[in-house]
């Protein structure tokens, strides 16, 4: 007999096969975001001792209310002033002596914080403040300490923050590239330590 | 010239289907990539807020979620104030975030106790009140690393 090329096989039944595959994974999964601030809560202290005592000039008082309005040392400001006013309190490097902050290129205004490493921000919420104006705030905030560390990284070693954030996470563990990053990234942390609180919520 | 005979039929050679089956397995490729399965129904709305200074959560398994929102459509029954949800239950007493972060403790391995991370997946509409008493709750059982989910964007956008 006569060789026959053997009859094609139906694709069409693959495809329905394909479909029901595809429709059990659009039921069953999701896109995650797995974005986010990553923030550390202040440990509970003891009943009997009492927080340590920060002096006036060292604290950058940032009050919402419930209609979401700021309220910036007592003044009234925008939320996109914010990031400003908290760098240029954080770089102020008032103090002397001692406390004398090399680096800051602030204006040196003695009223307000001394050094960086004494600088402490504030955060009052009210009950009723809206958490959508709350992340804005603390992103604020937060990209404020970024600001200045990276300008520090660059100084200091050419390289953003951002950058060496990166190469830490990117370096193997446990070899000496990544103890180099690691040394790196905290040097600039030390430089501006993210003092950044959160007081009781008011009503 | 029979070499170059056609014979004869006029029909259209049938189209073949056997690349449909190709186009599927891609878009179900590409959802098997990009997706993870859905760890917890979702009893509430859920829109995160915008933020520019994330970081990508780095452990998915010593990660515990915390959800908080107003209950979504078909979740009426359950109020409209804002609840916070664990697992997959909506929970009526405050107290009982302690009580998951101990259990979620108690199934992870002994070394990596410490590096347990609670996100905190909150609506967009919430008041900041039922937060900070979760935020007092972890704090109660020292659950110091939190992180607060948000969508990669302009924060300045969040405030209507």
């Amino acid at each position: 007999m006569a060789k026959r090329s053997a009859p094609e096989v139906n694709a069409g039944s693959m495809a329905d096969i394909a479909f029901l595959l595809l429709i059990f994974f659009l039921v069953t999964t999701t896109i995650e975001s797995d974005t986010g601030m990553n923030r550390k809560l202040p440990p509970k202290l003891p009943e009997n001792i009492d927080p340590p005592k920060i002096k006036d000039k060292n604290l950058f008082t940032i009050v919402v209310n419930k209609e979401n309005n700021l309220l910036v040392e007592e003044q009234p400001m925008e939320l996109k002033d914010l990031r400003e006013a908290t760098i240029a309190f954080l770089d102020n490097g008032g103090g002397t002596d001692n406390a004398k902050c090399l680096y800051c290129k602030g204006k040196r205004d003695p009223a307000s914080s001394d050094n960086p490493n004494k600088a402490v921000v504030s955060l009052q919420n009210s009950r009723q403040t809206n958490y959508a104006s709350y992340i804005s705030i603390s992103n604020e905030v937060l990209g404020a300490y970024r600001v200045l560390r990276d300008r520090e990284a660059k100084r200091l070693y050419g390289v953003t923050y951002g950058e060496i954030l990166k190469q830490y996470k990117d370096a193997v563990e446990d070899s000496p590239e990544k103890k180099a990053w690691e040394v790196k990234k905290d040097a600039v942390k030390d430089l501006f330590p993210e003092k950044f609180s959160e007081a009781e919520a008011k009503e | 010239m029979s070499k170059f005979n056609k014979g004869g039929k006029k029909e259209l050679p049938a189209i073949s289907t056997a690349s449909l089956p190709d186009i599927v397995f891609m878009l179900l490729f590409f959802f098997m990539v990009a997706t993870v399965m859905r760890q917890n129904t979702l009893l509430i709305e859920n829109k995160l807020p915008l933020a520019n200074q994330v970081e990508k959560l780095e452990n998915k398994s010593l990660t515990m979620y915390i959800y908080a929102g107003k209950p979504g459509p078909g979740y009426e029954k359950f109020g409209s104030e804002a609840k916070v949800q664990l697992n997959d239950k909506l929970i009526s007493n405050i107290q009982e975030v302690q009580a998951f972060v101990q259990q979620t403790r108690a199934n992870t391995n002994q070394t990596q106790v410490g590096k347990l991370l609670c996100a905190l997946k909150v609506d967009v509409n919430t008041n900041m009140g039922l937060i900070g008493d979760v935020k007092e709750q972890l704090r109660e059982v020292n659950q110091l690393k939190i992180n607060y989910a948000t969508r990669n964007g302009d924060a300045t956008k969040n405030i209507k």
